[in-house]
Formats: structure tokens, sequence, C-alpha cells
């Protein structure tokens, strides 16, 4: 076994709206953190390489892999899940939409799919389906052939320019 | 996740001096650590050394695209998602925007660094192709000597190694303004395993301009992924500059590169794909300056 | 009467669970006191255990250790063949084959130990490929390398050869494929001889696990206990692997003292380690008369099953039987092999060998048509299989069969004349770098399983009434994103005229549901939904029998009529168990009769540009056509259908495992490539409906069928592009350059 150098670190960052500290080994992924001591388990874990975005979060705003941000970069930082996002008010129409077109089957992905399709339209509210398919490339599936995905984004972008001030 | 954690020490460095002083102090140890989406990689399959690592994202000094009438300079944390936004880089140098759309994807560009694409130095990484074609230099600082700029050309030695001491931090990368003047040609092509998230097969960036007599005033061929390290064709531009792009000067060109390269077999491709894909991509760039 | 729902689309019974995160997938579960598990695997391809050493500085005394000398009943995975171990004792038989099991609470200290258990193996020689082990290079199973092997006979093939205008042979090869679902692997178990054996997990197939723990651990099948969590994703790749998953989380619980064990592979691990696509070789000797018409037939398919049977003789049995496709022949001969190698085992994956033998023959087709100077779809419709006529096994199809509309539906929505004529005029100006080229595939896809098959699993499904006339569906049958708890769901709200929210379907969870077979072989909507129904109607037949239901009912009546008869008697439930359709009669010895009491039919045409600057293929536009029997549920069928493409795409194009001494070398999802939503063309869909009757309202399988089609398809349609013949798959652009001669 290598001679143990780290040594646990606290750190504080505002998760879903609201602070919190832990204590964790620096270079834990924020994937294991949230998921393990966060009890937060909507995020998924798919590779762990950054490939699959299954594990998809936002870190100040940003779309990014959990899996590869170690929890030390997030102190200070705000990061939002699926968990914090799901009812807000323009990410609501993305989940109906989802349901609606069946762009989610078995579901592993989704998550990080809703995640990455709010990025995209908070970005872009009306995309083409060019930028859709660039925007969702990150985000792998295996069960829908992305059909339905993308039938979803453009129900859910309607829905969203639709909604008087749900959007952004 | 097969690294054993404790192995793993990563410091936070509050300013780019802090971050100098640590790699100073560290006895060459200290490894930098950028957006992660390299290092996290090779932590997950437990194939990173374990060891000390510091911190600079998030560090104001290393951050943000500044534009002179000489030069674009871009600090070293400058990720894909800012490089791809730029209005100055769109214009002038569409091969590095584009070098920036098709690396990983959203996630990945959101963390990934422009400095960290150099330091890996992975000769299939997405944007030096376009750095050495555009002639880029690179500003290196250390706490012991200050700071150095040397030229991107050349900074990589060989597979994995590059002009950079233990103690130095890749601040910067800046860029001449208007590369090729106004008339040139700019062809970037990656040839991946597929249309997003791909490691390359072969890589082109590639710079052309002719003059009035449609003779070829300039010409820079970068290729990747076919090398140690990332390749600049000096051997290729020779055929083609100061010549019309005719059928015979293409088809030199072509049997040139092929000749330059020194491609391997891995499990993304063959050498001999490489080989001919890097011929039949030098002629589709000359063939579009020829028209 | 309510609205029925069978033919609408409803949403999703699960959606709101899955788009918020809340839905529990095995890693999502956490028990008290729980240990995390790994394997230890041999990394040798062959050879003799002499010992097992633990070095380095680990604290080997805090660890649960398990070998296969822990074992406290049978050490085998109990499938169809018993040579396949829990864990290798004497010998290894490819290089992920299991040795030791580690337990601990540190998941970090675990890799680190995992790291410092090392074999001393003595090697043997191996073999590697499907023409190695057929020459016997070694003999590495049984006597001569062979699991299984299939003869069909269908009228005097060997006749034919001297009559026939036309002999026409080829050879074809595909690639394994590794199934990729999103979620890895992972299983938890508590195990101890005083509670008896309960796992968790992400599986397809709660029975397979629970026949295949009981004799692991000796026990009798009500003290083995098998729960599916919320799966993400399967296509076969959790049809029985996690049998082996959840006997080594169950051994090292039973050996930590009954403390819950997690074993959660990584993406890397699962990869590897699991059951991928078998590769496949396919011989084809063909006779053909001048104006086209199938003569005769003789077909070669070899299958790679890799180190161990597990389910090859039935992906073989699949393959064998789907060979000649839907044509017709009066002579045919189909013989095929699967032979051992030292690499994993390989197993089931969507498709299931007919992917594999379709490829064969439907490139093989538009090859001699080509060699006939007839068109590819001429040739095919010269020789569709009609009402009546029989296929290679001698199975008289009964059924209306649609092909020809199928055919014309499909040539007409992908524009077949006009775009073929603009491709050859793009094609032939050589103006441009990038050729286009048109291919088709005819095919079908025998739903449920193969002959007696039914009639052996003899699947039963119960349903339960509840208070306010709420209905619970009880079934094996698990949902893995293709829609099993909607459709469920729908069939019963139609066949009750009840609401569709009224009815739920049960986890599936051995202690509480019975055994209604696995979720495979595009059986769950055929073959469990119409027994879903019967057991719903079953329910509706107590109340009326016992006078608490009317004729006629609206959901007010249904709801009191439930509640007065669970005030009288406590319980109302009703089973379905499954009976074999008359029409299906096979004959396993001779291997002729009824394959399948139903086929999906469908014509697929894929339009590819081929760059010839770098010889990489893309799909620009797929139009799937196909007959499934009634939809019951068109958004989730166009579903399976797309997703199903979509994967073949993956086969056909770029999905490589590189194997190299057994062990892939590419297992990552960084290198080993399937398609992102930027590779994708449009899946258009289309459905003729052609209802069956033994099916829930008519309906057949869908599952399968959309994964057989299109690899043929692209690859004709590379050779339409390019006039090039390549002949296997995955074509990389690596195997098409070569194939075009310019490397």
């Amino acid at each position: 076994m290598p001679v143990a150098r780290a040594a646990k670190i606290e750190v504080s960052f505002t998760l879903n709206g609201a602070p919190v500290t832990v204590r964790a080994l620096p270079m834990a992924r924020l994937l294991d953190v949230l998921r393990e001591d966060l009890r937060l388990t909507g995020t998924k874990e798919g590779c762990g390489e950054g490939e699959c975005g299954a594990c998809s979060v936002f870190l100040n705003g940003r779309l990014v892999t959990s899996c590869l941000v170690p929890i030390m970069q997030a102190e200070g930082a705000r990061v939002e899940t699926i968990e914090g996002v799901a009812d807000q008010p323009d990410v609501v129409p993305i989940r109906e939409a989802f349901v609606a077109c069946n762009g989610s089957q078995c579901g592993i992905c989704t998550p990080g799919m809703i995640l990455a399709t709010t990025a995209l339209l908070r970005a872009r509210p009306n995309p083409a389906e060019t930028e859709v398919r660039e925007a969702l490339a990150g985000n792998l599936c295996r069960c829908t052939g992305y059909v339905k995905i993308f039938e979803a984004v453009a129900r859910a972008a309607e829905a969203r320019r639709g909604a008087a001030g749900g959007v952004r | 996740m097969r690294a054993w954690l404790p192995g793993y020490d990563l410091l936070r460095a509050k300013s780019l001096d802090a971050a100098l002083r640590i790699l100073a102090d560290g006895g060459g140890e200290t490894r930098v650590f950028a957006g992660g989406t390299d290092l996290m990689v090779l932590l997950e399959s437990g194939d990173l050394p374990p060891g000390r690592f510091v911190s600079v994202w998030g560090l104001p000094e290393l951050s943000g695209i500044s534009v002179t009438d000489a030069h674009v300079t871009l600090g070293a944390l400058t990720t894909y998602t800012e490089i791809q936004a730029h209005p100055v880089l769109r214009a002038e140098y569409p091969m590095l925007c584009e070098a920036a759309r098709l690396t990983g994807a959203t996630a990945i560009q959101n963390r990934g660094t422009i400095g960290g694409n150099i330091v890996n130095a992975s000769p299939a990484a997405d944007s030096p192709p376009a750095l050495l074609v555009y002639g880029a230099e690179v500003e290196l600082i250390s706490a012991a000597r200050g700071a150095r700029w040397v030229g991107y050309d050349g900074f990589h030695t060989g597979y994995k190694r590059m002009d950079r001491r233990p103690d130095e931090l890749l601040r910067a990368v800046r860029l001449p303004r208007t590369p090729g003047g106004s008339g040139a040609v700019h062809f970037y092509r990656k040839v991946g395993t597929r249309g997003a998230q791909a490691i390359s097969k072969v890589m082109i960036a590639a710079l052309g301009r002719r003059d009035a007599a449609g003779v070829v005033a300039d010409c820079r061929i970068s290729l990747g992924s076919v090398a140690p390290i990332v390749l600049r064709c000096r051997k290729t531009e020779a055929v083609c500059l100061d010549r019309p792009l005719t059928a015979e000067v293409i088809a030199a060109a072509r049997a040139a590169v092929m000749d330059e390269v020194t491609p391997i077999d891995d499990i993304r491709s063959t050498k001999a794909y490489r080989r001919v894909v890097s011929g039949n991509l030098v002629a589709q760039f000359l063939a579009l300056l020829a028209k | 009467m309510p609205a029925p729902l069978i033919g609408a689309s409803v949403g999703r019974k699960e959606g709101q669970e899955k788009t918020r995160g809340a839905a529990c997938y095995v890693d999502d579960m956490t028990l008290p006191g729980m240990l995390h598990g790994v394997t230890v695997r041999s990394r040798v391809p062959r050879g003799r255990i002499r010992g097992i050493r633990y070095e380095g500085d680990i604290p080997w005394n805090e660890f649960t250790i398990v070998t296969a000398r822990d074992i406290p009943g049978k050490n085998v995975v109990t499938l169809l063949t018993e040579d396949q171990p829990f864990l290798a004792d004497q010998f290894v038989n490819h290089p992920e084959e299991a040795i030791v099991l580690l337990a601990h609470t540190d998941r970090f200290l675990l890799e680190e130990a995992r790291r410092h258990v090392a074999f001393d193996i003595d090697p043997l020689p191996p073999v590697f490929s499907i023409e190695d082990s057929l020459a016997r290079k070694a003999v590495v199973w049984g006597e001569d390398n062979v699991m299984k092997s299939f003869l069909v006979e269908k009228g005097k093939v060997d006749d034919v050869w001297a009559r026939a205008d036309l002999v026409f042979e080829g050879e074809y090869e595909t690639g394994a494929q590794e199934q990729l679902y999103i979620e890895p692997q992972g299983m938890i178990a508590q195990a101890s001889p005083a509670d008896g054996v309960t796992v968790w997990g992400s599986l397809q197939c709660p029975y397979y696990v629970h026949k295949a723990l009981m004799p692991l651990f000796g026990l009798p099948p009500d003290r083995v206990r098998v729960v599916q969590m919320t799966t993400g994703g399967g296509f076969g790749g959790k049809e029985e692997y996690p049998s082996m998953i959840g006997g080594h989380a169950a051994l090292l619980s039973w050996k930590a003292g009954g403390r819950p064990v997690k074993i959660i592979y990584d993406r890397a691990e699962d990869m590897v380690a699991t059951t991928k696509r078998h590769p496949s070789r396919t011989r084809h000797k063909t006779a053909l008369s001048r104006d086209g018409r199938l003569l005769g037939m003789e077909i070669d398919f070899v299958v790679d099953a890799g180190a161990y049977v597990t389910l090859s003789p039935v992906v073989l049995s699949r393959g064998t039987i789907h060979a000649a496709g839907p044509y017709r022949c009066d002579h045919v001969r189909i013989r095929s092999r699967a032979v051992a190698t030292n690499a994993p085992p390989h197993g089931a994956f969507r498709g299931f060998g007919a992917p594999q033998s379709i490829f064969a023959l439907e490139r093989h087709l538009d090859r001699a048509a080509r060699a006939l100077g007839l068109s590819p779809e001429e040739l095919r419709r010269r020789n569709l299989l009609r009402q009546g006529e029989t296929t290679a096994t001698q199975q008289e199809v009964l059924e209306k069969i649609n092909l020809p509309s199928l055919l014309d539906l499909a040539l007409e929505k992908s524009e077949w004349r006009r775009r073929k004529e603009e491709f050859a005029a793009h094609n032939r100006s050589g103006a441009d770098a990038v050729k286009k080229g048109l291919g088709l595939a005819v095919f079908f896809h025998g739903s449920g399983f193969t002959g007696s098959g039914e009639s052996y699993l003899a699947s039963v499904v119960g349903a339960e009434a509840g208070r306010g006339g709420r209905v619970t569906v009880l079934a094996a049958s698990t949902e893995i994103g293709q829609g099993t708890n909607t459709i469920f769901s729908q069939i019963v709200a139609d066949a009750l005229a009840i609401p569709y929210d009224w009815v739920e379907v049960a986890q599936p969870d051995t202690s509480r549901v019975p055994n209604s077979g696995p979720t495979v072989a595009s059986r769950t909507a055929m073959i469990v939904g119409k027994l879903v129904e019967t057991a719903a109607l079953g329910l509706r037949d107590k109340l009326r029998a016992g006078g608490f239901l009317g004729v006629t009912y609206d959901d007010r009546a249904w709801a009191e009529a439930c509640d007065r008869y669970l005030d009288l008697h406590g319980t109302l439930q009703a089973q379905a168990k499954y009976e074999l359709p008359p029409h299906v009669k096979w004959d396993d010895k001779t291997y002729t009769g009824a394959a399948y009491g139903a086929f999906g039919w469908a014509v697929y045409v894929a339009a590819v540009s081929v760059d010839t600057v770098t010889y990489e293929t893309r799909v620009d536009d797929f139009v799937a056509v196909q007959d499934i029997g009634r939809v019951l549920h068109p958004v989730f069928a166009a579903g399976q259908v797309e997703g199903g493409v979509a994967q073949a795409i993956g086969f056909a194009l770029y999905e490589n495992v590189i194997l190299a001494n057994g062990r892939m070398v590419n297992g990552k999802m960084t290198n080993y490539v399937m398609p992102t939503s930027v590779d994708l063309p449009p899946i258009r869909v289309f459905f003729q409906e052609v209802p069956y009757e033994y099916g829930p309202a008519g309906a057949k399988g869908v599952g399968e069928l959309p994964m057989d089609g299109p690899a043929p398809a692209i690859l004709n349609a590379i050779e339409d592009a390019l006039g090039v013949s390549v002949r296997k798959i995955p074509a990389l652009p690596e195997v098409v350059m070569e194939a075009a001669g310019c490397l």
C-alpha cells in the first residue's frame, strides 16, 4: 500500500441552493460525494471517464460530468443536481416532454439528459436540430436511438416558449 | 474507481504565486491539476501515478482572453467553451474553434482547458495542430526563473515529452493576429471514430494562400495522431511552396506527407490507414486551395 | 366504455420517477453494515491454478475472502450445461474468469487489495478464433470444441446444383458486440444459513438468478429470493450474467456472517468480463435460376461461444432457424455449430443469433442479384414467402404475410427508384469525393421461445385486485426500459375497462410474483401480455361468478364489486398459465416444424454516404417498415425500432470489440465506440398491422426484430455507393478502404 499522503479536508459549497460542508479526501469525485455522503442518487455513474454524461450536474451553472470533478474544486461553488432542478419552472416542461415523447426508456441516462437539455434551452430557447444533436452528444443513450429525445427537446422548447415567465 | 484515493493529495493554490511556490517546493514532484478532464480519467482507471497535485482551477492570472494588434493571448485555463464563443477567435482562428467544438462534448468543453490540452502532450490532442499552424507561442513561468515565451513548434520533444521544467507552469498561449492574411484558406478535419466525443485517428490543420499568379505563397500543414508528437509537415509544405497547384504538385505533396508521417497500429486505427488518409487529407486541402 | 388504451400512446408508468432521478437502481440502495465486493480474475486465457498469493502491505485480516473452497453447495452456474463454475477451482478457461472474491467496507482499499492478489497458473494452449477452434489447434472444450450443432434439411439440396443457372458462393463475418447498457451490472446480497439468500439487482430474469442460486447454496426455492431493482438497460446482457454476480455477492455475504455485500462493476470490468454478442462466420452456397428463383441454399453457420456454454445452444438455434430468411426455397441445408474459444463466454444480445445469420443471407442475396443482373428488390420479390408456404424448418406459415406490401411501402418511403438514379448520377459525375448508396434488407424474426420452449417454460402470471378496484399485475417479466409496466397496464385497463391509473405492476420479487419466464426473445408483449390479459379477465370472471359484478359495469361498479368480494373473501387473485397454440408443433430431433407461434416481418432501407477521402460511412436516412401485429403502444413500439436500429448501426459501422489473447483491449467507452446523437440518421418507422390471433389484442413481438436488418441494408448500400463488396462487420473505415483496394 502506498504511504497515505492525503488527509480529509472540509469542503463547503452550495448544493441545490443550500449550504453544505463535507469532509472528504481532496481527490474524491464530486459524483461519489453526492451519491454516498449526501445520498443524492439521482446523479448516475455510467462510465467514470466523462463519456456517457449520466453523472452530469451543474457546477456554477455550467454542465459538467461530476465523475471528473475532484471535490476540492467544488469549494465555494454552486452545485445543482437533478433533485434540485427537477421542479424549477423551466425544467418541469422538459421532464414532462421526456415522459410524453418516451425520451426516457430505462431511465439511467435521463437525469443527465434532462440537465443537458436544460443547459441547451437556457442558452438557446429555440435550437435547430443540429444544435440539439451537438448539445446532447455527451449524453449517451442506448435505448432510444435519440429520436424520441430530439422530439422531447423540441416539444419542451415549444412549451417553455409558450410558458409566460417560464423562460430565463 | 480503481485508485487508492489517500494516495492522491490535491492542494489548492489561492494565487499564481502560491501555485508556483508549491511547484518549486515539491522538488519537481508536484503536478498541476486544471479541469481534470484527462487526469480524472486516469485516476478512475487506476493509471494515474499517486502523489501530490496542485489545483490551479479558477486562478484569474491564468484565465481570460486578451486581444492586442499583434496577438491574441489565451490564459492557460481558457476552456473549449470560451474558445468557441470568442468573436476574434471565431473570425481569425476558425480551426482552433473547430478543434474546441470537436473536443469531447459540452460538459468536457466546460472543463477542458487549452493549457491542459498542450501539457497533456497527447499526439491525438485536438487543438495542437491548429496551434502549430497558427504559429503559437507558449509562456512558461516558475518561481525561480520567472516567465519565458517559447515557440510552440518544437515545444513537444517526443512522446509525452516537452520543453517544460517540473517547476514551470504553462501560463498562456499567444497567437499572431490574422494568420496567413485575409485571403487564406483554413482547413481543419478530424478523422475520428465517430462524429462527437471521438479520439482522432488522423487529424489535419492546414492553412494556405496563393498569390495573384496562383502560386502558393503560404502553406502550413500539421497532422495529429500520425507521429509521437503532433507534426508540422515542413517537407510536404516545401513541395508546395512557390509552386502552382498542378495535379503533379498535389500528387508530390501527397507522396511527401505519406513519407513524412510515422504512424503506428493501435486500438483506434492502423498504420496503413493513417498513412493513406494523411495523403488524402493533404490532397483534399490542396485541391481546396487550388479552387 | 372508456376509450381503448391499446393503440394509444399513454405516458410511461414510471416516467415521473425516472425524470426526477428518483427511480431506485441497485447502486442507489444501501443497507446497514454493507460491505463492498470485488472480483479477482485470472488474466490467463487457459491454465491450471497452482496457487493464490495475498501480497503487499494490505491488512488482509480485515477482508472477507472467498474462493471456490468456500462454496456451500454446487460450484456451477446452473443454466443449460453444467460447465461454468462461479469461481474457478483447478482450471481457468478464459482471462476474465473469477478466482477470488474480496469484500471490505472501504472500497478504495478494496481496489488496492485486488491489485495484490496474485495467481500461480501453469498455462495451457488456448484457441482464440473460430477457425483455430474448428481445426482443433487445441481442444479446449469437450472432445472437439463443438458445444452444439444443428442440421436443418429440407428437400434435397445436393440435387439442385447441377440444374442451377448460377451457383453463387460467399463467406461473411460478424464481430462481437457489447450490449453497453448505460447502467453497469451490479447486485446486492444478504445471505446466511439462518435467513437464506436474498439478492437485489439489475437484471432481466429474476427466476434465472433464483434457479442458479438454489444449487450454489443447496437451498430450497422458498429460501432464495431475487428482487429486480430499476434496471438501466439490458439488451440480453443482463439475461444470464446477473446469476454470476448475484452468486458472488451472496457468497461473500454468506462468508461475512450475513452482512450485506454490494458488487457494482465499473464500466471497464463490465465491458471486458460480461457477455457480448457471438462473433460469427457464415458460408453460403446458393443455386439460382436465370430468372432469379432460389432453387437451393446450403448454409454453414458457426458462432464463437467463448469458454463456456451459457446460452450458446439457443443463440445458435435462433441463428440457424433464421439463416434462410423469409424466402421460398424447396431445398435447404443449414449446418451450424457453436465452438469454444478461450474468451469470456459470449451470450445473449438482442436478436440472439439472428442478426448474424441474417447479415450473411441479406448480403449474399444482394451480391447474387448483382451476379444475375437483377435488381436487389426484384430478386427478393420473386422469392418472398407467401401464406401457406414453408420456411427452412418446414413451418407452414398460417398467418397472412404482408411482405410484398412491406417491400412496396419501404421502396416508396425511401424514394428508392428516384434516389437510386440520383445517387448513380452523383457517383458517376466524379465531382464529389463522397459517394452515395442505397441498400435494403428483407427479414423476419420469430417471437417467443423457439419450438417447444414456451411449453417447457409454462409461464404463469397472476393478477390481484385490491380495495377501490385497484389491480396489480404479478409477473416476473421485468421493465428494462422497453415498457413492460406500461403495456401490461394498458392491457389490464382495456381488458377490465378500468382506468389506467388503477393498474399497477408489482416489482418483480420471486417471493411475491409467479414465474412468467425470462424477459427475452421478444416474448413479453406477445406471450406474457396475453397471460396478463387472461389473468385480469380471471378477476372479472370470479366477480361475476360470485354475483358481485354484472355483465355491464362502470368504474364504480367494478370498485364496489372488488370491495365487497374482499370483505367476504379477504383476497381476490387470478392466474393464467401458458398453453402452446395448437399450430405450434415442433420436433427437436429433426429440427422441423413450427419454430415460432408468429413472426415479425420487415423491410429496411438505408441510404449512406461514403467519403472516399477517409472511407468513413455515414447513414443519412433510414426507413424501417414492419409488421409486428397489432401495435399496442405506437410511441413505445417506434421507440423499440429506433433504439434497435441505432444499436444495429453501431453493430454495422462502429462497434469493434478488439480481443487480444481472449481479452477485450478496448474496454472503455472512449475506445469502444457506440453512436452518439450526432452519428445517427433520422430513423423513419412505419407499421403495417396484421393482428396475430394468439397475441394480446393481436400483438406480436418487436424488441429484437429491428436489430436484424440494418447491418446488411447498410453494407448493401456501401456496395451500391462504391461498387466494393464488404463482407464483414463492423465495416470500419479501415475495412472499407482495404476492400476498395486503397490500402
